[in-house]
Protein backbone atom coordinates (compact mmCIF):
# COMPACT_ATOMS: atom_id res chain seq x y z
CA UNK A 1 0.00 0.00 0.00
CA UNK A 2 2.80 2.36 0.97
CA UNK A 3 4.59 1.58 -2.30
CA UNK A 4 1.47 2.30 -4.31
CA UNK A 5 1.08 5.63 -2.49
CA UNK A 6 4.67 6.51 -3.29
CA UNK A 7 4.20 5.71 -6.96
CA UNK A 8 0.97 7.72 -7.02
CA UNK A 9 2.76 10.69 -5.44
CA UNK A 10 5.50 10.47 -8.05
CA UNK A 11 2.89 10.37 -10.80
CA UNK A 12 1.02 13.34 -9.37
CA UNK A 13 4.21 15.40 -9.08
CA UNK A 14 5.20 14.58 -12.65
CA UNK A 15 1.77 15.49 -14.03
CA UNK A 16 1.87 18.74 -12.08
CA UNK A 17 5.30 19.60 -13.43
CA UNK A 18 4.25 18.85 -17.00
CA UNK A 19 1.00 20.80 -16.74
CA UNK A 20 2.93 23.70 -15.22
CA UNK A 21 5.30 23.64 -18.20
CA UNK A 22 2.31 23.55 -20.52
CA UNK A 23 0.64 26.51 -18.83
CA UNK A 24 3.89 28.47 -18.91
CA UNK A 25 4.22 27.72 -22.62
CA UNK A 26 0.63 28.73 -23.31
CA UNK A 27 1.14 31.98 -21.38
CA UNK A 28 4.23 32.80 -23.43
CA UNK A 29 2.46 31.85 -26.65
CA UNK A 30 -0.51 34.06 -25.83
CA UNK A 31 1.71 36.93 -24.77
CA UNK A 32 4.23 37.14 -27.57
CA UNK A 33 3.20 35.08 -30.56
CA UNK A 34 -0.52 35.69 -31.06
CA UNK A 35 -1.20 38.84 -33.13
CA UNK A 36 1.29 41.35 -31.79
CA UNK A 37 0.18 44.99 -31.76
CA UNK A 38 3.24 47.20 -32.02
CA UNK A 39 1.50 50.55 -32.00
CA UNK A 40 -0.34 50.00 -28.75
CA UNK A 41 2.45 48.01 -27.14
CA UNK A 42 5.31 50.50 -27.51
CA UNK A 43 4.40 52.96 -24.71
CA UNK A 44 3.78 50.02 -22.36
CA UNK A 45 7.11 48.51 -23.37
CA UNK A 46 8.97 51.77 -22.72
CA UNK A 47 7.41 52.02 -19.25
CA UNK A 48 8.50 48.47 -18.47
CA UNK A 49 12.02 48.95 -19.83
CA UNK A 50 12.23 51.87 -17.44
CA UNK A 51 11.10 49.76 -14.48
CA UNK A 52 13.03 46.61 -15.35
CA UNK A 53 16.12 47.96 -17.08
CA UNK A 54 16.84 51.53 -16.07
CA UNK A 55 16.13 50.95 -12.40
CA UNK A 56 18.40 47.88 -12.37
CA UNK A 57 21.26 49.87 -13.85
CA UNK A 58 22.73 51.15 -10.59
CA UNK A 59 23.09 47.76 -8.96
CA UNK A 60 24.48 46.26 -12.19
CA UNK A 61 27.06 49.01 -12.68
CA UNK A 62 28.21 49.00 -9.07
CA UNK A 63 28.51 45.20 -8.93
CA UNK A 64 30.30 45.19 -12.28
CA UNK A 65 32.86 47.68 -11.04
CA UNK A 66 33.52 45.79 -7.83
CA UNK A 67 33.65 42.35 -9.45
CA UNK A 68 36.14 43.65 -12.01
CA UNK A 69 38.25 45.14 -9.23
CA UNK A 70 38.17 41.98 -7.12
CA UNK A 71 39.05 39.79 -10.10
CA UNK A 72 41.99 42.02 -10.91
CA UNK A 73 43.21 42.01 -7.32
CA UNK A 74 43.01 38.24 -6.94
CA UNK A 75 44.40 37.62 -10.41
CA UNK A 76 47.29 39.96 -9.75
CA UNK A 77 48.31 38.08 -6.60
CA UNK A 78 48.63 34.83 -8.55
CA UNK A 79 50.04 36.20 -11.80
CA UNK A 80 52.76 38.27 -10.11
CA UNK A 81 54.35 35.06 -8.83
CA UNK A 82 55.05 34.03 -12.42
CA UNK A 83 56.01 37.51 -13.52
CA UNK A 84 53.12 37.59 -15.98
CA UNK A 85 51.02 40.29 -14.33
CA UNK A 86 50.60 41.93 -17.77
CA UNK A 87 48.19 39.09 -18.62
CA UNK A 88 45.79 40.51 -16.05
CA UNK A 89 43.86 42.31 -18.81
CA UNK A 90 42.82 39.22 -20.79
CA UNK A 91 42.15 37.32 -17.57
CA UNK A 92 39.69 39.91 -16.30
CA UNK A 93 38.15 40.58 -19.72
CA UNK A 94 37.70 36.95 -20.74
CA UNK A 95 36.32 35.92 -17.34
CA UNK A 96 33.82 38.78 -17.47
CA UNK A 97 32.79 38.30 -21.07
CA UNK A 98 32.55 34.57 -21.19
CA UNK A 99 31.04 33.85 -17.78
CA UNK A 100 30.66 36.49 -15.11
CA UNK A 101 29.07 39.23 -17.21
CA UNK A 102 26.03 37.28 -18.40
CA UNK A 103 25.72 35.04 -15.31
CA UNK A 104 26.05 37.60 -12.52
CA UNK A 105 23.84 40.02 -14.44
CA UNK A 106 21.19 37.31 -14.75
CA UNK A 107 21.40 36.43 -11.05
CA UNK A 108 21.17 40.09 -10.01
CA UNK A 109 18.39 40.63 -12.50
CA UNK A 110 16.44 37.67 -11.08
CA UNK A 111 16.81 39.11 -7.59
CA UNK A 112 16.19 42.75 -8.47
CA UNK A 113 13.68 42.69 -11.34
CA UNK A 114 12.41 39.10 -11.48
CA UNK A 115 11.09 39.07 -7.93
CA UNK A 116 9.48 42.48 -8.48
CA UNK A 117 7.73 41.23 -11.62
CA UNK A 118 6.39 38.18 -9.79
CA UNK A 119 5.17 40.19 -6.83
CA UNK A 120 3.53 42.81 -9.05
CA UNK A 121 1.76 40.26 -11.23
CA UNK A 122 0.83 38.14 -8.22
CA UNK A 123 -0.77 41.09 -6.46
CA UNK A 124 -2.58 42.08 -9.66
CA UNK A 125 -3.97 38.59 -9.84
CA UNK A 126 -4.99 38.26 -6.21
CA UNK A 127 -6.66 41.69 -6.20
CA UNK A 128 -8.45 40.53 -9.35
CA UNK A 129 -7.09 43.28 -11.56
CA UNK A 130 -6.27 40.72 -14.22
CA UNK A 131 -9.85 39.40 -14.23
CA UNK A 132 -11.24 42.93 -14.45
CA UNK A 133 -9.06 43.56 -17.49
CA UNK A 134 -10.58 40.48 -19.04
CA UNK A 135 -14.07 41.77 -18.14
CA UNK A 136 -13.27 44.90 -20.15
CA UNK A 137 -12.25 42.68 -23.07
CA UNK A 138 -8.59 43.55 -22.69
CA UNK A 139 -6.28 40.58 -22.95
CA UNK A 140 -4.10 40.71 -19.80
CA UNK A 141 -1.48 38.63 -21.62
CA UNK A 142 -1.14 41.37 -24.22
CA UNK A 143 -1.56 44.31 -21.87
CA UNK A 144 0.41 43.15 -18.84
CA UNK A 145 2.57 40.12 -19.59
CA UNK A 146 3.91 40.85 -23.09
CA UNK A 147 5.47 44.29 -22.39
CA UNK A 148 7.16 42.97 -19.25
CA UNK A 149 8.52 39.99 -21.11
CA UNK A 150 9.98 42.02 -23.95
CA UNK A 151 11.33 44.61 -21.53
CA UNK A 152 13.28 41.85 -19.76
CA UNK A 153 14.57 40.32 -22.98
CA UNK A 154 15.72 43.71 -24.31
CA UNK A 155 17.18 45.04 -21.07
CA UNK A 156 19.27 42.14 -19.86
CA UNK A 157 21.76 41.85 -22.74
CA UNK A 158 22.29 45.61 -22.53
CA UNK A 159 22.83 45.34 -18.78
CA UNK A 160 25.27 42.45 -19.29
CA UNK A 161 27.28 44.51 -21.78
CA UNK A 162 27.40 47.43 -19.36
CA UNK A 163 28.42 45.10 -16.55
CA UNK A 164 31.27 43.69 -18.63
CA UNK A 165 32.51 47.07 -19.86
CA UNK A 166 32.44 48.57 -16.37
CA UNK A 167 34.10 45.43 -14.96
CA UNK A 168 36.99 45.74 -17.39
CA UNK A 169 37.47 49.36 -16.36
CA UNK A 170 37.36 48.20 -12.72
CA UNK A 171 40.13 45.74 -13.54
CA UNK A 172 42.03 48.54 -15.26
CA UNK A 173 41.60 50.69 -12.17
CA UNK A 174 43.16 48.11 -9.86
CA UNK A 175 45.75 46.73 -12.29
CA UNK A 176 47.03 49.93 -13.84
CA UNK A 177 46.30 52.70 -11.34
CA UNK A 178 46.92 50.80 -8.15
CA UNK A 179 49.27 47.90 -8.92
CA UNK A 180 51.23 49.76 -11.58
CA UNK A 181 50.90 47.49 -14.60
CA UNK A 182 51.80 49.33 -17.79
CA UNK A 183 48.64 50.73 -19.34
CA UNK A 184 49.77 50.03 -22.90
CA UNK A 185 50.60 46.41 -22.13
CA UNK A 186 47.27 45.95 -20.34
CA UNK A 187 45.24 47.06 -23.35
CA UNK A 188 47.37 45.56 -26.12
CA UNK A 189 47.52 42.07 -24.60
CA UNK A 190 43.81 42.31 -23.87
CA UNK A 191 43.04 43.29 -27.45
CA UNK A 192 45.21 40.51 -28.82
CA UNK A 193 43.35 37.81 -26.93
CA UNK A 194 39.71 38.93 -27.10
CA UNK A 195 37.93 37.95 -30.25
CA UNK A 196 34.77 39.54 -31.56
CA UNK A 197 32.85 36.41 -32.59
CA UNK A 198 34.08 34.04 -29.91
CA UNK A 199 33.77 36.35 -26.94
CA UNK A 200 31.47 39.32 -27.51
CA UNK A 201 28.82 37.64 -29.66
CA UNK A 202 28.72 34.66 -27.32
CA UNK A 203 28.34 37.04 -24.36
CA UNK A 204 25.28 38.59 -26.02
CA UNK A 205 23.80 35.20 -26.96
CA UNK A 206 24.25 33.94 -23.42
CA UNK A 207 22.61 36.90 -21.77
CA UNK A 208 19.78 36.79 -24.33
CA UNK A 209 19.04 33.18 -23.38
CA UNK A 210 19.24 34.01 -19.66
CA UNK A 211 16.94 36.99 -20.15
CA UNK A 212 14.35 34.82 -21.88
CA UNK A 213 14.41 32.18 -19.14
CA UNK A 214 14.53 34.49 -16.11
CA UNK A 215 11.73 36.75 -17.33
CA UNK A 216 9.60 33.80 -18.38
CA UNK A 217 9.93 32.12 -14.97
CA UNK A 218 9.20 35.38 -13.15
CA UNK A 219 6.08 36.10 -15.21
CA UNK A 220 4.79 32.53 -15.02
CA UNK A 221 5.19 32.44 -11.23
CA UNK A 222 3.33 35.74 -10.92
CA UNK A 223 0.60 34.97 -13.42
CA UNK A 224 -0.26 31.60 -11.89
CA UNK A 225 0.12 32.61 -8.26
CA UNK A 226 -2.07 31.17 -5.48
CA UNK A 227 -4.02 34.37 -4.79
CA UNK A 228 -3.24 35.01 -1.12
CA UNK A 229 -0.34 36.64 0.78
CA UNK A 230 1.36 33.33 1.44
CA UNK A 231 1.08 32.36 -2.21
CA UNK A 232 2.69 35.61 -3.33
CA UNK A 233 5.60 35.27 -0.93
CA UNK A 234 6.11 31.67 -2.03
CA UNK A 235 5.95 32.60 -5.70
CA UNK A 236 8.52 35.38 -5.24
CA UNK A 237 10.91 33.02 -3.49
CA UNK A 238 10.40 30.38 -6.15
CA UNK A 239 11.13 32.90 -8.90
CA UNK A 240 14.52 33.76 -7.45
CA UNK A 241 15.46 30.16 -6.66
CA UNK A 242 14.30 28.63 -9.92
CA UNK A 243 15.61 31.44 -12.10
CA UNK A 244 19.04 31.28 -10.44
CA UNK A 245 19.25 27.50 -10.79
CA UNK A 246 18.08 27.65 -14.40
CA UNK A 247 20.68 30.30 -15.19
CA UNK A 248 23.52 28.29 -13.68
CA UNK A 249 22.48 25.04 -15.36
CA UNK A 250 21.96 26.72 -18.73
CA UNK A 251 25.30 28.47 -18.35
CA UNK A 252 27.04 25.13 -18.13
CA UNK A 253 25.20 23.86 -21.21
CA UNK A 254 25.92 27.00 -23.23
CA UNK A 255 29.57 27.05 -22.18
CA UNK A 256 29.93 23.42 -23.18
CA UNK A 257 28.41 24.20 -26.57
CA UNK A 258 30.32 27.43 -27.20
CA UNK A 259 33.78 26.86 -25.78
CA UNK A 260 34.36 23.09 -25.77
CA UNK A 261 36.70 22.07 -28.57
CA UNK B 1 6.41 60.27 -13.42
CA UNK B 2 5.69 61.90 -16.75
CA UNK B 3 5.90 59.96 -20.01
CA UNK B 4 8.58 62.30 -21.30
CA UNK B 5 10.84 61.60 -18.35
CA UNK B 6 10.39 57.85 -18.70
CA UNK B 7 11.12 57.96 -22.40
CA UNK B 8 14.17 60.08 -21.71
CA UNK B 9 15.53 57.58 -19.21
CA UNK B 10 14.82 54.62 -21.50
CA UNK B 11 16.60 56.40 -24.32
CA UNK B 12 19.59 57.03 -22.07
CA UNK B 13 19.53 53.37 -21.00
CA UNK B 14 19.61 52.16 -24.59
CA UNK B 15 22.41 54.60 -25.42
CA UNK B 16 24.41 53.37 -22.41
CA UNK B 17 23.94 49.78 -23.61
CA UNK B 18 25.07 50.66 -27.10
CA UNK B 19 28.03 52.59 -25.68
CA UNK B 20 29.05 49.53 -23.65
CA UNK B 21 28.77 47.40 -26.79
CA UNK B 22 30.94 49.81 -28.77
CA UNK B 23 33.53 49.92 -25.99
CA UNK B 24 33.72 46.13 -26.00
CA UNK B 25 33.93 45.92 -29.78
CA UNK B 26 36.41 48.68 -30.52
CA UNK B 27 38.40 49.13 -27.32
CA UNK B 28 38.54 45.52 -26.18
CA UNK B 29 38.21 43.28 -29.24
CA UNK B 30 39.87 45.90 -31.45
CA UNK B 31 38.34 44.48 -34.61
CA UNK B 32 39.94 45.74 -37.75
CA UNK B 33 37.50 47.40 -40.09
CA UNK B 34 39.33 46.94 -43.35
CA UNK B 35 38.14 45.97 -46.77
CA UNK B 36 39.62 42.95 -48.53
CA UNK B 37 41.40 45.01 -51.19
CA UNK B 38 43.55 46.81 -48.64
CA UNK B 39 45.47 43.58 -48.07
CA UNK B 40 47.17 40.98 -50.23
CA UNK B 41 47.67 37.31 -49.62
CA UNK B 42 50.84 35.25 -49.75
CA UNK B 43 51.48 31.57 -49.16
CA UNK B 44 54.48 29.78 -47.73
CA UNK B 45 55.41 26.16 -47.13
CA UNK B 46 56.96 25.01 -43.90
CA UNK B 47 58.27 21.68 -42.64
CA UNK B 48 56.68 22.26 -39.26
CA UNK B 49 54.43 25.10 -38.12
CA UNK B 50 54.71 24.27 -34.41
CA UNK B 51 52.20 26.27 -32.38
CA UNK B 52 51.36 28.81 -35.08
CA UNK B 53 47.64 29.63 -35.16
CA UNK B 54 45.20 31.34 -37.47
CA UNK B 55 45.23 35.09 -36.59
CA UNK B 56 48.83 34.91 -35.35
CA UNK B 57 50.66 38.13 -36.26
CA UNK B 58 53.23 38.53 -39.03
CA UNK B 59 55.97 40.88 -37.88
CA UNK B 60 58.83 42.72 -39.51
CA UNK B 61 61.32 43.82 -36.91
CA UNK B 62 58.63 43.60 -34.24
CA UNK B 63 56.03 45.62 -36.17
CA UNK B 64 52.81 43.80 -37.05
CA UNK B 65 52.28 43.99 -40.83
CA UNK B 66 49.72 41.22 -41.30
CA UNK B 67 48.08 38.10 -39.94
CA UNK B 68 47.94 34.38 -40.60
CA UNK B 69 44.68 33.66 -42.43
CA UNK B 70 44.78 29.91 -42.92
CA UNK B 71 46.92 26.87 -42.14
CA UNK B 72 46.36 23.62 -43.98
CA UNK B 73 48.25 20.55 -45.12
CA UNK B 74 49.13 20.24 -48.81
CA UNK B 75 47.77 16.75 -49.57
CA UNK B 76 50.31 16.04 -52.32
CA UNK B 77 53.51 17.04 -50.57
CA UNK B 78 52.32 16.37 -47.01
CA UNK B 79 53.60 19.77 -45.94
CA UNK B 80 51.83 22.52 -44.03
CA UNK B 81 50.92 25.54 -46.17
CA UNK B 82 50.38 28.86 -44.39
CA UNK B 83 48.37 31.66 -46.01
CA UNK B 84 49.09 35.15 -44.68
CA UNK B 85 47.54 38.47 -45.55
CA UNK B 86 49.72 41.58 -45.53
CA UNK B 87 48.67 45.20 -45.38
CA UNK B 88 48.89 46.97 -48.78
CA UNK B 89 50.91 49.72 -47.11
CA UNK B 90 53.90 47.39 -47.03
CA UNK B 91 55.55 45.66 -49.93
CA UNK B 92 58.47 43.26 -49.82
CA UNK B 93 60.83 41.87 -52.47
CA UNK B 94 60.49 38.21 -53.47
CA UNK B 95 63.85 37.45 -51.85
CA UNK B 96 62.25 37.92 -48.40
CA UNK B 97 62.19 35.03 -45.96
CA UNK B 98 59.73 33.86 -43.31
CA UNK B 99 60.57 32.24 -39.98
CA UNK B 100 58.36 30.98 -37.19
CA UNK B 101 59.53 32.67 -34.00
CA UNK B 102 58.45 32.60 -30.39
CA UNK B 103 57.94 35.71 -28.27
CA UNK B 104 59.85 34.91 -25.10
CA UNK B 105 60.70 31.41 -23.98
CA UNK B 106 57.14 30.17 -23.54
CA UNK B 107 55.19 32.85 -25.38
CA UNK B 108 52.95 32.77 -28.41
CA UNK B 109 54.43 31.91 -31.79
CA UNK B 110 54.40 34.41 -34.66
CA UNK B 111 55.78 34.74 -38.16
CA UNK B 112 58.87 36.87 -38.55
CA UNK B 113 59.34 38.30 -42.03
CA UNK B 114 62.85 39.36 -43.03
CA UNK B 115 62.84 41.63 -46.11
CA UNK B 116 65.35 40.55 -48.75
CA UNK B 117 67.60 42.61 -51.03
CA UNK B 118 66.19 44.61 -53.91
CA UNK B 119 67.80 44.51 -57.37
CA UNK B 120 66.76 45.35 -60.91
CA UNK B 121 65.53 41.85 -61.74
CA UNK B 122 63.88 41.23 -58.34
CA UNK B 123 60.10 41.68 -58.36
CA UNK B 124 57.96 42.73 -55.43
CA UNK B 125 55.65 40.16 -53.82
CA UNK B 126 52.01 40.48 -54.85
CA UNK B 127 48.68 38.74 -54.25
CA UNK B 128 48.93 34.95 -54.56
CA UNK B 129 52.73 34.78 -54.57
CA UNK B 130 54.66 32.22 -52.58
CA UNK B 131 57.60 32.82 -50.29
CA UNK B 132 60.06 29.96 -50.79
CA UNK B 133 62.69 30.81 -48.20
CA UNK B 134 61.14 29.62 -44.93
CA UNK B 135 62.44 28.47 -41.59
CA UNK B 136 60.30 26.15 -39.47
CA UNK B 137 59.38 26.43 -35.84
CA UNK B 138 61.88 25.44 -33.20
CA UNK B 139 60.20 22.64 -31.34
CA UNK B 140 61.53 22.64 -27.81
CA UNK B 141 60.94 18.91 -27.32
CA UNK B 142 62.99 18.04 -30.44
CA UNK B 143 65.84 20.26 -29.24
CA UNK B 144 65.87 18.58 -25.84
CA UNK B 145 65.79 15.18 -27.56
CA UNK B 146 68.78 16.06 -29.76
CA UNK B 147 70.65 17.47 -26.79
CA UNK B 148 70.11 14.34 -24.70
CA UNK B 149 71.12 12.18 -27.67
CA UNK B 150 74.37 14.06 -28.20
CA UNK B 151 75.18 14.01 -24.49
CA UNK B 152 74.64 10.27 -24.23
CA UNK B 153 76.78 9.68 -27.36
CA UNK B 154 79.66 11.61 -25.83
CA UNK B 155 79.77 9.36 -22.78
CA UNK B 156 80.62 6.26 -24.79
Amino acid sequence: MAVADGVQLLGRRTLKAISGLGRAGLMLWGAIVRQPNFKKGLPLLLKQIYVVGVQSMVIILVSGLFIGMVLALQGYNVLVEFGTEESLGPMVALALMRELGPVVTALLFAGRAGSALTAELGLMKSSEQLSSLEMMAIDPLKQVVAPRFWAGVISMPLLALMFTAVGIYGGHLVGVEWKGIDSGAFWSILQASVEWRQDIVNCIIKSGVFAFVVTWIALYRGYHVVPNPEGISKATTQTVVQASLAVLALDFLLTAMMFAR
Amino acid sequence: MSTRKIELFVGMFLLAGIAAFLVLVFKVANIEVQSADSRYQLTARFDNVGGLKVRSPVKVGGVVVGRVMDIHLDPDRQEPVVTISIDRKYSFPETSSLAILTSGLLGEQFLGLTPGFVDDDIAMLDDGDRIDDTRSALVLEDLIGQFLYSVSNKDE
